[in-house]
């Protein structure tokens, strides 16, 4: 509660909470169109390009100014992107190696550029470092406008060209076919990713940025099979993790501001991924455990059938150990035998004995039937 | 009265090499026409060259006799069912409606009058069913619907489809035979790539043989013998009935 009044009361703390949402929304959105396009290295090659951009735009223009160094991040990650393509598309490198030569040496001009800012005789290169792991804490009102207009014409850019980008992420050629200009259309796809990456910058880092684009919408996949919902919890999840991640490394300020919303969304993430009712692991498995189960126990009736149909009684029992060597496992058959005997299939007859039931009868010669068919 | 489909020395090169050399080709409107060929013969290139997907190196497209351009004709396409990401969060109904974004324009959204055609095109494979169903959870032959699907509600007059038999169950199979031969009996033109030698004579009214080069084209009867058969596959085809 303390920390909700700090919250509305607090100007500091109430800027970081609304840019971190706002920046978080934004990735998740675009990340999602990212993460369904398998384009999610692609934003990790732009965040990291973006840092000589934003060296480049202060030494030129001298300023600080968010829009300024957001333009010239936005410059060199699209830079990249199309240095991606040309070298995939001229050469015989493979995609996955373009991405990781141009990151490099993006990234590597980037640290070069920004080592030679700090060695200027001048005070005003101070924080640009910042850039590469993020601060929140440095977020001012601008900074809050500036993410808020660039994000605000992404996410309205995005809405209008609903339809024709989620064809384009599903079905590429068949939108070629239909006359849509899917290489305008990709082109601006991924101009989005650049500007929904930029805005992040200065909050969560250069070095860590793809995580905002790829955890909210790897996340939000989990729990719906639709584009319009995925979108949306996306935007939640990346939201709701950038406020969690930015709060607590203002709160405490060892902790930094990148690394710390990261390990926020990727908490989401493995919880998504986990418990998640259609696809979490947990329950994938415990439904993979309790049909095994359930094959085993109709195994052992169906032996139990085969071997009765020996006897001019149906209802002789049988050994366990006769079972155990006609299922050839070591494994023990007290447990489906039991759990048969529950269902009222079969019932003990003594020491390690089993025979079938009528209803044992029954259900064995339906079985039967089944896998026949 | 012209033809659906004319191509004129239509060559298509990868990297210098050449998957399509000096195609000609004329089919006739209203017929079912396969596209056979081994694989590597560049079948899929011919479709994709035709609807302009790929630029060729050099030839020219005629679709009933103008050059293809958005409102010269309407061509409905269905790509190969192993083209696209089947755990795409969508549903039937959607993929379905996808045949008519580029009727449907820019910034605006699907209506109702939409959605009525999309569930009018899944009722003729079948598939009215399914409309909600999420499309990760069909099986092939019911992807292979849904696809049609797609392309039937573009209310083509020429349809293209890239192996819409392949890998589908024998009742899929007899559905979508039995709607080709509907789109023939509406004057529509279909262009099949097609794998199954055995159903060639049965399904299709014209043939194009194809392996780089075209070995030969026109009606079954007349074009699907065993010596051009071998001429395609050299060779390499254990098959004797040929036009049977």
């Amino acid at each position: 509660m303390d920390f909700i009044t700090a919250l509305l009361e607090d100007y500091t703390l109430r800027t970081v909470a609304l840019g971190t949402a706002l920046l978080g929304a934004v990735s998740g959105a675009l990340g999602s169109f990212a993460v369904l396009r398998r384009q999610s290295l692609l934003g990790d090659a732009i965040s990291h390009a973006a840092l000589p951009g934003i060296g480049l735009a202060f030494l030129i223009t001298g300023s600080k100014y968010p829009l300024i160094l957001m333009i010239g991040a936005a410059l060199t990650g699209w830079l990249a992107t199309a240095a991606v393509m040309v070298v995939t598309s001229r050469s015989r490198i493979k995609y996955d190696s373009a991405l990781g030569l141009v990151l490099s040496v993006f990234f590597g001009l980037g640290l070069v550029v920004l080592t030679f800012i700090q060695k200027l005789p001048d005070a005003r290169q101070a924080g640009l470092d910042a850039f590469l792991f993020g601060q929140a804490a440095s977020l001012i009102e601008r900074d809050v406008v500036t993410m808020a207009f660039l994000g605000g014409v992404a996410l309205l850019l995005l809405l209008v060209l609903w339809k024709e980008f989620k064809l384009l992420s599903f079905d590429l050629e068949f939108a070629q076919s239909l006359f849509l200009p899917v290489r305008a259309l990709d082109l601006m796809l991924t101009t989005l990713l650049v500007m929904a990456i930029v805005i992040g910058l200065q909050t969560v880092g250069v070095v860590l940025m793809s995580a905002l684009i790829v955890a909210p919408a790897a996340a939000a996949r989990q729990w719906t099979d639709r584009l319009g919902i995925m979108v949306a919890l996306s935007m939640i999840i990346g939201a709701g993790a950038g406020v969690a991640g930015s709060l607590l490394s203002t709160e405490s300020s060892r902790l930094p501001t990148g690394p710390t919303i990261v390990l926020c969304v990727t908490a989401v993430m493995v919880v998504s991924l986990m418990v998640s009712p259609a696809r979490g692991i947990l329950w994938c498995r415990l439904r993979r455990r309790h049909r095994n189960r359930q094959l085993r126990q109709e195994a052992l009736l169906l032996d139990l059938y085969a071997l009765a149909g020996q006897h001019r009684d149906r209802f002789h029992a049988h050994d366990e150990s006769v079972l155990i060597i006609m299922r050839a496992t070591r494994a023990s058959v007290r447990k489906p035998l039991t759990a048969l005997a529950e269902r009222g299939w079969v019932r003990s007859s003594g020491l390690a004995k089993w025979s079938l039931t009528q209803a044992g009868v029954e259900e064995s010669q339906r079985l039967m039937r089944e896998r026949a068919s | 009265m012209g033809y659906a489909v004319e191509v004129r020395d239509l060559t298509v090169a990868y990297r210098q090499k050449p998957v399509l050399w000096d195609i000609d080709l004329k089919v006739p409107r209203g017929v079912l026409n396969a596209i056979v060929g081994p694989n590597g013969a560049g079948k899929t290139t011919l479709m994709k060259a035709i609807l302009g997907l790929i630029k060729p190196a050099a030839g020219q497209v005629l679709l009933n006799g103008a050059p293809y351009s958005r409102h010269s004709v309407r061509v409905g396409y269905v790509p190969q069912r192993g083209s696209v990401d089947w755990d795409f969060p969508t549903n039937v109904l959607d993929v379905t409606l996808m045949g008519l974004y580029g009727r449907i324009g820019w910034m605006r959204r699907v209506g109702r009058k939409e959605r009525k055609l999309a569930l009018q095109a899944l009722e003729q494979v079948g598939m009215q069913d399914y409309a909600q169903r999420q499309i990760s959870q069909l099986s092939g032959g019911q992807q292979q619907r849904v696809f049609l699907a797609r392309a039937l509600v573009q209310d083509a007059e020429i349809y293209f489809m890239d192996e819409p038999l392949q890998g589908v169950d024998a009742t899929t199979e007899r559905a979508i035979i039995t709607l080709l031969r509907q789109l023939r009996a509406q004057g529509k033109t279909v262009m099949v790539v097609h794998h199954d030698l055995q159903t060639v004579t049965s399904y299709f009214d014209n043939v194009l043989l194809l392996n780089v080069r075209r070995i030969a084209s026109g009606p079954v009867e007349e074009v699907f013998t065993e010596e051009n058969l071998r001429l395609t596959y050299g060779g390499r085809v254990a098959f004797v009935q040929a036009s049977g």
